[in-house]
Protein backbone atom coordinates (compact mmCIF):
# COMPACT_ATOMS: atom_id res chain seq x y z
CA UNK A 1 0.00 0.00 0.00
CA UNK A 2 1.32 3.21 -1.20
CA UNK A 3 1.15 6.70 0.30
CA UNK A 4 2.44 10.12 -0.75
CA UNK A 5 5.99 11.15 1.17
CA UNK A 6 4.75 14.81 1.81
CA UNK A 7 2.00 16.40 3.70
CA UNK A 8 1.77 18.95 2.04
CA UNK A 9 2.16 19.51 -2.39
CA UNK A 10 4.28 22.76 -1.81
CA UNK A 11 6.66 22.34 -5.23
CA UNK A 12 7.76 19.76 -7.45
CA UNK A 13 11.43 20.08 -5.76
CA UNK A 14 9.41 18.67 -2.57
CA UNK A 15 8.20 15.49 -3.89
CA UNK A 16 9.82 11.84 -5.20
CA UNK A 17 9.28 10.14 -8.54
CA UNK A 18 7.32 7.24 -6.80
CA UNK A 19 4.93 10.42 -5.49
CA UNK A 20 4.69 11.37 -9.01
CA UNK A 21 4.05 7.88 -10.08
CA UNK A 22 0.80 7.52 -7.05
CA UNK A 23 -0.36 10.55 -8.08
CA UNK A 24 -0.35 9.25 -11.89
CA UNK A 25 -1.89 6.42 -11.25
CA UNK A 26 -4.57 7.57 -8.99
CA UNK A 27 -5.69 10.61 -11.68
CA UNK A 28 -6.13 7.26 -14.12
CA UNK A 29 -9.11 6.46 -11.78
CA UNK A 30 -10.45 9.82 -11.65
CA UNK A 31 -10.63 10.36 -15.46
CA UNK A 32 -12.92 7.26 -15.41
CA UNK A 33 -14.68 8.81 -12.61
CA UNK A 34 -15.21 11.98 -14.43
CA UNK A 35 -16.36 10.72 -17.65
CA UNK A 36 -18.81 8.63 -15.99
CA UNK A 37 -22.67 9.84 -16.10
CA UNK A 38 -22.79 10.53 -12.60
CA UNK A 39 -18.88 12.32 -11.81
CA UNK A 40 -18.68 12.32 -8.27
CA UNK A 41 -17.22 10.56 -5.03
CA UNK A 42 -18.20 10.64 -2.01
CA UNK A 43 -14.54 10.17 -0.54
CA UNK A 44 -14.15 13.41 0.80
CA UNK A 45 -17.74 14.68 2.20
CA UNK A 46 -16.19 15.07 5.67
CA UNK A 47 -13.61 17.39 4.47
CA UNK A 48 -13.42 20.95 4.13
CA UNK A 49 -11.07 23.22 2.24
CA UNK A 50 -10.34 26.33 1.20
CA UNK A 51 -9.26 28.12 -2.11
CA UNK A 52 -7.30 31.34 -1.63
CA UNK A 53 -6.56 33.19 -4.15
CA UNK A 54 -4.37 36.42 -3.38
CA UNK A 55 -3.74 36.57 -7.46
CA UNK A 56 -6.29 36.51 -10.34
CA UNK A 57 -6.69 33.15 -11.57
CA UNK A 58 -9.65 31.38 -13.50
CA UNK A 59 -9.06 28.00 -15.00
CA UNK A 60 -6.90 26.55 -11.96
CA UNK A 61 -9.39 27.95 -9.47
CA UNK A 62 -12.48 26.58 -11.40
CA UNK A 63 -9.73 23.37 -11.92
CA UNK A 64 -9.01 22.92 -8.38
CA UNK A 65 -12.58 23.31 -7.17
CA UNK A 66 -14.17 21.30 -9.76
CA UNK A 67 -11.89 18.63 -8.53
CA UNK A 68 -12.79 19.18 -4.99
CA UNK A 69 -16.56 19.29 -5.51
CA UNK A 70 -16.28 16.00 -7.68
CA UNK A 71 -14.68 14.61 -4.56
CA UNK A 72 -17.57 15.86 -2.08
CA UNK A 73 -15.19 18.03 -0.21
CA UNK A 74 -17.18 21.08 1.29
CA UNK A 75 -15.48 24.40 -0.42
CA UNK A 76 -14.79 27.93 0.48
CA UNK A 77 -13.28 30.19 -2.04
CA UNK A 78 -12.23 33.54 -1.43
CA UNK A 79 -9.86 36.32 -3.27
CA UNK A 80 -7.71 38.80 -2.62
CA UNK A 81 -9.70 41.25 -3.97
CA UNK A 82 -12.71 41.23 -1.75
CA UNK A 83 -10.58 40.37 1.46
CA UNK A 84 -9.19 42.02 4.52
CA UNK A 85 -5.94 41.54 3.26
CA UNK A 86 -6.68 44.77 1.50
CA UNK A 87 -7.12 46.26 5.00
CA UNK A 88 -3.65 45.07 6.30
CA UNK A 89 -4.56 41.80 7.54
CA UNK A 90 -1.03 39.37 7.77
CA UNK A 91 -0.96 36.19 5.76
CA UNK A 92 -0.88 34.03 8.91
CA UNK A 93 -3.87 36.16 10.40
CA UNK A 94 -5.86 35.76 7.45
CA UNK A 95 -5.25 31.91 7.34
CA UNK A 96 -5.00 31.05 10.71
CA UNK A 97 -9.10 32.87 10.89
CA UNK A 98 -10.34 30.62 7.77
CA UNK A 99 -8.79 27.47 9.99
CA UNK A 100 -10.77 28.58 13.25
CA UNK A 101 -13.48 27.46 10.87
CA UNK A 102 -11.96 24.03 10.84
CA UNK A 103 -10.95 24.19 7.79
CA UNK A 104 -8.94 20.86 6.67
CA UNK A 105 -6.39 21.70 3.68
CA UNK A 106 -5.65 25.12 2.14
CA UNK A 107 -4.85 25.56 -1.66
CA UNK A 108 -2.90 29.31 -2.00
CA UNK A 109 -1.93 30.89 -4.99
CA UNK A 110 -0.04 34.07 -3.65
CA UNK A 111 1.95 36.77 -5.47
CA UNK A 112 5.12 35.64 -3.26
CA UNK A 113 7.63 33.38 -3.73
CA UNK A 114 7.45 30.82 -0.72
CA UNK A 115 4.31 31.90 0.63
CA UNK A 116 3.01 27.95 0.26
CA UNK A 117 6.51 27.23 1.90
CA UNK A 118 6.00 29.80 5.04
CA UNK A 119 2.16 28.98 5.08
CA UNK A 120 2.52 25.31 5.81
CA UNK A 121 5.49 26.29 8.52
CA UNK A 122 3.24 28.51 10.39
CA UNK A 123 -0.58 27.08 10.21
CA UNK A 124 -1.91 23.58 11.33
CA UNK A 125 -3.20 22.27 7.96
CA UNK A 126 -2.42 20.60 4.46
CA UNK A 127 -1.10 23.41 2.19
CA UNK A 128 -1.37 22.77 -1.86
CA UNK A 129 0.34 25.51 -3.76
CA UNK A 130 -1.35 26.88 -6.64
CA UNK A 131 1.32 29.27 -7.71
CA UNK A 132 4.07 31.22 -6.06
CA UNK A 133 5.22 34.36 -7.86
CA UNK A 134 8.13 33.36 -10.12
CA UNK A 135 8.80 29.94 -7.98
CA UNK A 136 6.53 27.09 -8.65
CA UNK A 137 2.95 25.84 -10.25
CA UNK A 138 3.03 21.94 -8.98
CA UNK A 139 -0.01 20.79 -9.76
CA UNK A 140 0.42 22.78 -13.72
CA UNK A 141 3.59 20.69 -13.73
CA UNK A 142 2.01 17.85 -12.95
CA UNK A 143 -0.61 18.11 -15.59
CA UNK A 144 2.10 18.59 -17.88
CA UNK A 145 3.85 15.53 -17.36
CA UNK A 146 0.18 13.77 -17.31
CA UNK A 147 -1.05 14.92 -20.72
CA UNK A 148 2.68 13.55 -22.51
CA UNK A 149 2.66 10.50 -20.62
CA UNK A 150 -0.95 10.24 -21.82
CA UNK A 151 -0.01 11.06 -25.66
CA UNK A 152 3.34 9.47 -25.81
CA UNK A 153 3.10 6.59 -23.14
CA UNK A 154 6.24 7.92 -20.80
CA UNK A 155 7.82 10.74 -20.03
CA UNK A 156 11.21 8.80 -19.43
CA UNK A 157 13.39 9.91 -22.31
CA UNK A 158 11.13 12.08 -24.01
CA UNK A 159 12.44 15.58 -24.95
CA UNK A 160 10.70 18.54 -24.14
CA UNK A 161 11.43 22.21 -24.99
CA UNK A 162 9.99 25.29 -23.09
CA UNK A 163 9.66 28.54 -24.85
CA UNK A 164 9.28 31.58 -23.87
CA UNK A 165 9.07 33.73 -20.86
CA UNK A 166 11.34 31.72 -18.42
CA UNK A 167 12.50 34.19 -15.94
CA UNK A 168 8.93 35.22 -14.81
CA UNK A 169 7.34 31.39 -15.25
CA UNK A 170 6.72 28.95 -12.37
CA UNK A 171 5.19 27.05 -14.72
CA UNK A 172 8.67 26.28 -16.89
CA UNK A 173 10.38 25.91 -12.77
CA UNK A 174 8.28 23.23 -11.53
CA UNK A 175 7.94 21.13 -15.41
CA UNK A 176 12.17 21.67 -15.51
CA UNK A 177 11.86 19.26 -12.07
CA UNK A 178 8.92 17.35 -12.93
CA UNK A 179 9.99 16.39 -16.35
CA UNK A 180 13.90 15.61 -15.11
CA UNK A 181 12.72 13.89 -12.31
CA UNK A 182 11.06 11.73 -14.44
CA UNK A 183 14.05 11.01 -16.88
CA UNK A 184 12.67 13.64 -19.84
CA UNK A 185 15.56 16.21 -21.49
CA UNK A 186 14.85 19.84 -21.00
CA UNK A 187 16.00 22.85 -23.13
CA UNK A 188 14.89 26.23 -22.71
CA UNK A 189 14.33 28.84 -25.76
CA UNK A 190 13.34 32.36 -25.79
CA UNK A 191 14.42 35.70 -25.85
CA UNK A 192 17.78 36.06 -24.08
CA UNK A 193 16.51 38.71 -21.92
CA UNK A 194 14.03 36.47 -20.10
CA UNK A 195 16.34 33.19 -19.77
CA UNK A 196 17.14 33.58 -16.13
CA UNK A 197 20.98 34.07 -16.03
CA UNK A 198 22.09 30.63 -14.40
CA UNK A 199 19.65 28.48 -15.68
CA UNK A 200 21.95 25.91 -16.77
CA UNK A 201 23.15 24.95 -13.61
CA UNK A 202 19.12 23.14 -13.18
CA UNK A 203 21.23 20.82 -15.98
CA UNK A 204 18.44 22.62 -18.86
CA UNK A 205 20.36 23.82 -22.41
CA UNK A 206 19.82 27.59 -24.05
CA UNK A 207 18.53 27.18 -27.23
CA UNK A 208 18.13 30.66 -29.03
CA UNK A 209 16.68 29.17 -32.05
CA UNK A 210 13.04 28.43 -32.11
CA UNK A 211 13.12 26.10 -35.94
CA UNK A 212 16.40 24.26 -33.84
CA UNK A 213 14.79 23.71 -30.69
CA UNK A 214 11.16 22.49 -32.55
CA UNK A 215 13.04 20.25 -34.65
CA UNK A 216 14.78 18.50 -31.60
CA UNK A 217 12.07 17.79 -29.14
CA UNK A 218 9.37 15.64 -29.13
CA UNK A 219 6.79 18.30 -26.95
CA UNK A 220 7.12 22.06 -27.10
CA UNK A 221 5.30 23.53 -24.29
CA UNK A 222 4.62 27.30 -25.00
CA UNK A 223 4.43 29.37 -22.36
CA UNK A 224 2.25 32.50 -22.49
CA UNK A 225 3.92 35.94 -22.40
CA UNK A 226 2.84 37.17 -19.37
CA UNK A 227 2.66 40.85 -20.25
CA UNK A 228 1.75 42.15 -16.44
CA UNK A 229 4.93 40.79 -14.85
CA UNK A 230 6.81 42.41 -17.74
CA UNK A 231 7.53 45.48 -15.88
CA UNK A 232 10.31 46.80 -18.11
CA UNK A 233 10.76 45.81 -22.35
CA UNK A 234 12.15 42.80 -22.60
CA UNK A 235 11.82 42.46 -26.17
CA UNK A 236 11.03 45.29 -28.82
CA UNK A 237 7.32 44.51 -29.41
CA UNK A 238 4.80 41.73 -29.62
CA UNK A 239 4.74 41.07 -32.93
CA UNK A 240 8.86 40.85 -33.33
CA UNK A 241 8.36 38.43 -30.66
CA UNK A 242 5.58 36.26 -32.44
CA UNK A 243 8.01 36.33 -35.43
CA UNK A 244 11.00 35.07 -33.39
CA UNK A 245 9.61 32.57 -31.09
CA UNK A 246 5.56 32.12 -32.57
CA UNK A 247 4.52 28.86 -33.69
CA UNK A 248 2.56 29.04 -36.81
CA UNK A 249 1.11 26.31 -38.75
CA UNK A 250 4.04 27.07 -41.64
CA UNK A 251 6.66 26.34 -39.22
CA UNK A 252 4.87 23.34 -37.46
CA UNK A 253 4.88 21.40 -41.50
CA UNK A 254 7.95 22.30 -42.34
CA UNK A 255 9.60 20.12 -39.63
CA UNK A 256 10.62 16.70 -40.21
CA UNK A 257 8.40 14.94 -37.54
CA UNK A 258 5.54 15.64 -35.94
CA UNK A 259 5.58 17.06 -32.40
CA UNK A 260 2.92 18.07 -29.54
CA UNK A 261 2.21 21.52 -28.93
CA UNK A 262 1.11 22.14 -25.44
CA UNK A 263 0.24 25.55 -23.61
CA UNK A 264 -0.68 26.36 -20.24
CA UNK A 265 -3.15 29.46 -21.12
CA UNK A 266 -4.57 31.33 -21.30
CA UNK A 267 -3.72 31.32 -25.52
CA UNK A 268 -2.55 34.86 -26.22
CA UNK A 269 -3.41 33.69 -29.90
CA UNK A 270 -1.29 35.00 -32.73
CA UNK A 271 1.61 35.57 -30.21
CA UNK A 272 3.03 32.33 -28.76
CA UNK A 273 1.02 30.22 -31.12
CA UNK A 274 -1.90 31.19 -33.77
CA UNK A 275 -4.83 29.81 -34.13
CA UNK A 276 -4.22 26.92 -36.32
CA UNK A 277 -1.74 25.32 -34.09
CA UNK A 278 -4.00 25.70 -31.17
CA UNK A 279 -6.98 24.47 -32.96
CA UNK A 280 -4.12 21.57 -34.33
CA UNK A 281 -4.43 17.87 -33.90
CA UNK A 282 -0.95 18.14 -32.39
CA UNK A 283 -2.33 20.67 -29.98
CA UNK A 284 -2.76 18.92 -26.77
CA UNK A 285 -3.98 22.28 -24.94
CA UNK A 286 -7.98 20.86 -24.08
CA UNK A 287 -6.45 17.49 -22.54
CA UNK A 288 -4.35 19.34 -20.45
CA UNK A 289 -7.76 21.20 -18.92
CA UNK A 290 -9.28 18.08 -18.68
CA UNK A 291 -6.27 16.07 -17.15
CA UNK A 292 -5.71 18.96 -14.73
CA UNK A 293 -8.92 18.10 -12.92
CA UNK A 294 -8.27 14.24 -12.26
CA UNK A 295 -4.35 15.22 -11.41
CA UNK A 296 -5.88 17.69 -9.44
CA UNK A 297 -8.06 15.01 -7.85
CA UNK A 298 -5.37 12.71 -7.39
CA UNK A 299 -3.46 15.04 -5.39
CA UNK A 300 -6.23 16.48 -3.13
CA UNK A 301 -7.15 12.94 -2.54
CA UNK A 302 -4.12 11.70 -1.25
CA UNK A 303 -2.98 14.45 1.05
CA UNK A 304 -6.46 14.36 2.56
CA UNK A 305 -6.19 10.53 3.66
CA UNK A 306 -2.85 11.62 5.77
CA UNK A 307 -5.29 14.14 7.29
CA UNK A 308 -5.75 12.27 11.00
CA UNK B 1 0.02 -18.78 12.12
CA UNK B 2 -1.85 -21.84 11.25
CA UNK B 3 -3.05 -22.31 7.48
CA UNK B 4 -6.35 -24.51 7.80
CA UNK B 5 -7.83 -25.66 3.61
CA UNK B 6 -11.59 -24.60 3.71
CA UNK B 7 -11.51 -25.36 -0.15
CA UNK B 8 -9.90 -27.73 -2.18
CA UNK B 9 -9.00 -26.84 -6.32
CA UNK B 10 -12.08 -29.33 -7.26
CA UNK B 11 -14.20 -28.09 -4.45
CA UNK B 12 -13.86 -24.50 -5.66
CA UNK B 13 -14.36 -25.78 -9.12
CA UNK B 14 -17.68 -28.11 -8.46
CA UNK B 15 -18.97 -24.85 -5.88
CA UNK B 16 -18.44 -21.75 -9.21
CA UNK B 17 -20.63 -24.56 -11.65
CA UNK B 18 -22.95 -24.85 -8.95
CA UNK B 19 -23.69 -20.80 -8.68
CA UNK B 20 -23.33 -20.88 -12.76
CA UNK B 21 -26.00 -22.56 -12.63
CA UNK B 22 -28.39 -21.27 -10.19
CA UNK B 23 -27.90 -18.11 -12.46
CA UNK B 24 -28.20 -19.16 -15.39
CA UNK B 25 -31.95 -20.82 -13.83
CA UNK B 26 -32.88 -17.06 -12.93
CA UNK B 27 -30.98 -15.03 -15.34
CA UNK B 28 -31.88 -17.51 -18.64
CA UNK B 29 -30.24 -15.97 -21.37
CA UNK B 30 -28.71 -12.85 -19.70
CA UNK B 31 -29.97 -10.73 -22.15
CA UNK B 32 -31.42 -8.09 -19.45
CA UNK B 33 -28.57 -9.10 -16.85
CA UNK B 34 -25.12 -7.45 -16.08
CA UNK B 35 -22.41 -9.07 -14.09
CA UNK B 36 -19.97 -7.00 -12.03
CA UNK B 37 -16.52 -8.25 -10.88
CA UNK B 38 -15.73 -5.60 -7.29
CA UNK B 39 -12.15 -5.01 -7.70
CA UNK B 40 -9.94 -6.36 -6.69
CA UNK B 41 -10.54 -10.01 -5.72
CA UNK B 42 -13.87 -10.51 -6.86
CA UNK B 43 -13.06 -10.09 -10.58
CA UNK B 44 -11.15 -13.37 -10.41
CA UNK B 45 -14.78 -15.08 -9.76
CA UNK B 46 -16.48 -12.94 -12.11
CA UNK B 47 -14.47 -14.29 -14.77
CA UNK B 48 -14.71 -18.19 -14.20
CA UNK B 49 -18.29 -17.96 -13.80
CA UNK B 50 -18.48 -15.95 -16.91
CA UNK B 51 -16.25 -18.67 -18.75
CA UNK B 52 -18.28 -21.62 -17.52
CA UNK B 53 -21.41 -19.90 -18.60
CA UNK B 54 -19.74 -19.19 -22.25
CA UNK B 55 -17.82 -22.51 -22.25
CA UNK B 56 -20.29 -25.13 -20.98
CA UNK B 57 -23.94 -23.69 -20.83
CA UNK B 58 -23.43 -21.72 -24.43
CA UNK B 59 -24.64 -18.58 -23.35
CA UNK B 60 -23.58 -16.07 -25.36
CA UNK B 61 -22.95 -11.84 -24.90
CA UNK B 62 -22.63 -11.84 -21.12
CA UNK B 63 -21.81 -8.77 -20.06
CA UNK B 64 -19.24 -8.38 -17.62
CA UNK B 65 -17.85 -5.26 -15.92
CA UNK B 66 -15.16 -4.38 -12.85
CA UNK B 67 -16.36 -1.91 -10.29
CA UNK B 68 -14.09 -0.30 -7.48
CA UNK B 69 -15.39 0.96 -4.73
CA UNK B 70 -12.41 2.56 -3.21
CA UNK B 71 -13.09 6.02 -3.44
CA UNK B 72 -17.06 5.25 -1.84
CA UNK B 73 -15.65 3.58 1.22
CA UNK B 74 -16.41 4.42 4.82
CA UNK B 75 -13.20 4.26 5.97
CA UNK B 76 -11.20 6.83 4.47
CA UNK B 77 -9.09 8.18 6.83
CA UNK B 78 -10.12 5.58 9.25
CA UNK B 79 -7.91 2.48 8.17
CA UNK B 80 -4.74 2.56 9.27
CA UNK B 81 -3.71 1.03 5.80
CA UNK B 82 -3.87 4.32 2.83
CA UNK B 83 -6.86 2.80 0.44
CA UNK B 84 -5.36 1.66 -3.13
CA UNK B 85 -8.13 2.58 -6.25
CA UNK B 86 -7.83 -0.19 -8.87
CA UNK B 87 -9.39 -0.04 -12.36
CA UNK B 88 -13.57 0.25 -13.15
CA UNK B 89 -14.54 -1.18 -16.19
CA UNK B 90 -18.10 -0.60 -17.24
CA UNK B 91 -18.41 -0.03 -20.65
CA UNK B 92 -22.72 0.35 -20.62
CA UNK B 93 -24.98 1.76 -19.20
CA UNK B 94 -26.78 -0.41 -16.14
CA UNK B 95 -30.05 1.80 -16.61
CA UNK B 96 -32.76 -0.61 -16.47
CA UNK B 97 -30.73 -3.75 -15.88
CA UNK B 98 -30.66 -6.33 -13.38
CA UNK B 99 -27.06 -6.37 -11.90
CA UNK B 100 -25.29 -9.21 -10.31
CA UNK B 101 -22.51 -8.18 -7.76
CA UNK B 102 -19.97 -10.83 -7.69
CA UNK B 103 -16.78 -10.81 -4.60
CA UNK B 104 -14.88 -13.70 -3.16
CA UNK B 105 -15.84 -13.02 0.23
CA UNK B 106 -18.66 -11.34 2.24
CA UNK B 107 -17.46 -10.10 5.46
CA UNK B 108 -18.63 -6.73 7.27
CA UNK B 109 -20.68 -6.10 4.08
CA UNK B 110 -19.44 -2.62 4.11
CA UNK B 111 -17.75 -3.25 0.78
CA UNK B 112 -21.16 -3.98 -0.94
CA UNK B 113 -22.58 -1.17 0.54
CA UNK B 114 -20.17 0.94 -0.97
CA UNK B 115 -20.96 -0.80 -4.39
CA UNK B 116 -24.34 -0.26 -3.69
CA UNK B 117 -23.54 3.58 -3.49
CA UNK B 118 -20.81 3.40 -6.25
CA UNK B 119 -22.79 1.79 -8.93
CA UNK B 120 -25.39 4.43 -9.11
CA UNK B 121 -23.13 6.71 -10.71
CA UNK B 122 -23.91 4.13 -13.88
CA UNK B 123 -27.68 4.59 -13.91
CA UNK B 124 -30.51 2.87 -12.11
CA UNK B 125 -30.40 -0.80 -11.94
CA UNK B 126 -33.64 -2.50 -11.94
CA UNK B 127 -32.50 -5.33 -9.87
CA UNK B 128 -29.03 -5.94 -7.88
CA UNK B 129 -28.19 -9.63 -6.66
CA UNK B 130 -25.20 -10.29 -5.19
CA UNK B 131 -22.75 -13.48 -5.00
CA UNK B 132 -20.16 -14.56 -2.86
CA UNK B 133 -17.82 -17.62 -3.15
CA UNK B 134 -17.42 -17.19 0.80
CA UNK B 135 -19.81 -15.97 3.29
CA UNK B 136 -18.47 -15.16 6.72
CA UNK B 137 -21.54 -16.03 9.02
CA UNK B 138 -22.11 -14.04 12.23
CA UNK B 139 -19.87 -10.83 11.52
CA UNK B 140 -21.95 -8.36 9.79
CA UNK B 141 -21.99 -4.66 10.21
CA UNK B 142 -24.95 -4.21 7.88
CA UNK B 143 -28.06 -5.86 7.27
CA UNK B 144 -26.67 -7.60 3.96
CA UNK B 145 -26.96 -11.20 2.81
CA UNK B 146 -26.02 -12.50 -0.87
CA UNK B 147 -28.49 -14.18 -3.19
CA UNK B 148 -26.14 -16.86 -4.21
CA UNK B 149 -23.24 -18.11 -1.69
CA UNK B 150 -20.30 -20.35 -2.99
CA UNK B 151 -19.55 -22.01 1.16
CA UNK B 152 -20.73 -20.84 4.61
CA UNK B 153 -17.60 -20.50 7.15
CA UNK B 154 -17.84 -19.12 10.78
CA UNK B 155 -14.26 -17.63 11.17
CA UNK B 156 -13.46 -15.61 14.41
CA UNK B 157 -13.05 -12.35 13.71
CA UNK B 158 -9.05 -12.03 13.95
CA UNK B 159 -8.89 -15.31 11.20
CA UNK B 160 -8.70 -14.42 7.63
CA UNK B 161 -10.04 -16.07 4.64
CA UNK B 162 -7.91 -16.11 1.58
CA UNK B 163 -9.37 -17.46 -1.56
CA UNK B 164 -5.80 -17.71 -4.02
CA UNK B 165 -6.75 -17.99 -7.76
CA UNK B 166 -4.57 -20.00 -10.71
CA UNK B 167 -4.18 -17.29 -12.39
CA UNK B 168 -2.91 -14.86 -9.77
CA UNK B 169 -1.67 -17.04 -7.23
CA UNK B 170 -0.41 -20.34 -8.97
CA UNK B 171 -3.86 -22.45 -7.26
CA UNK B 172 -7.18 -22.52 -6.62
CA UNK B 173 -8.00 -22.81 -3.05
CA UNK B 174 -9.60 -21.11 0.08
CA UNK B 175 -7.55 -21.11 3.10
CA UNK B 176 -8.39 -19.98 6.69
CA UNK B 177 -5.14 -18.07 8.08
Amino acid sequence: MKELSVNHLLGIKYITPQDIDLIFETADQFKEVINRPIKKVPSLRDITIANIFFENSTRTKLSFELAQKRLSADVISFSAAQSSVKKGETLIDTVNNILSMKVDMVVMRHERPGAAYFLSQNVKASIVNAGDGAHEHPTQALLDSYTIRERLGSVGGKKVVIVGDILHSRVALSNIFALQMQGAEVKVCGPKTLIPKYIESLGVTVEPNLRKALEWCDVANMLRVQNERLDVNYFPSTREYSQQYGVDKALLDSLNKEIVIMHPGPINRGVEITSDVADSQQSVILDQVENGVAVRMAVIYLLASKIK
Amino acid sequence: MSHKILLTSREVNIILHRLACQLLENHLDFKDTILIGLQPRGRFVAERIKQILEQQYSVQDIKLGFLDITFFRDDFRRSEKPLEANKTQIDFLVEGKKVVFIDDVLYTGRSIRAALTAIQSFGRPSQIELLVLIDRRFSRHLPIQPDYRGRQVDAINDEKVKVSWKENDGEDSVYLI
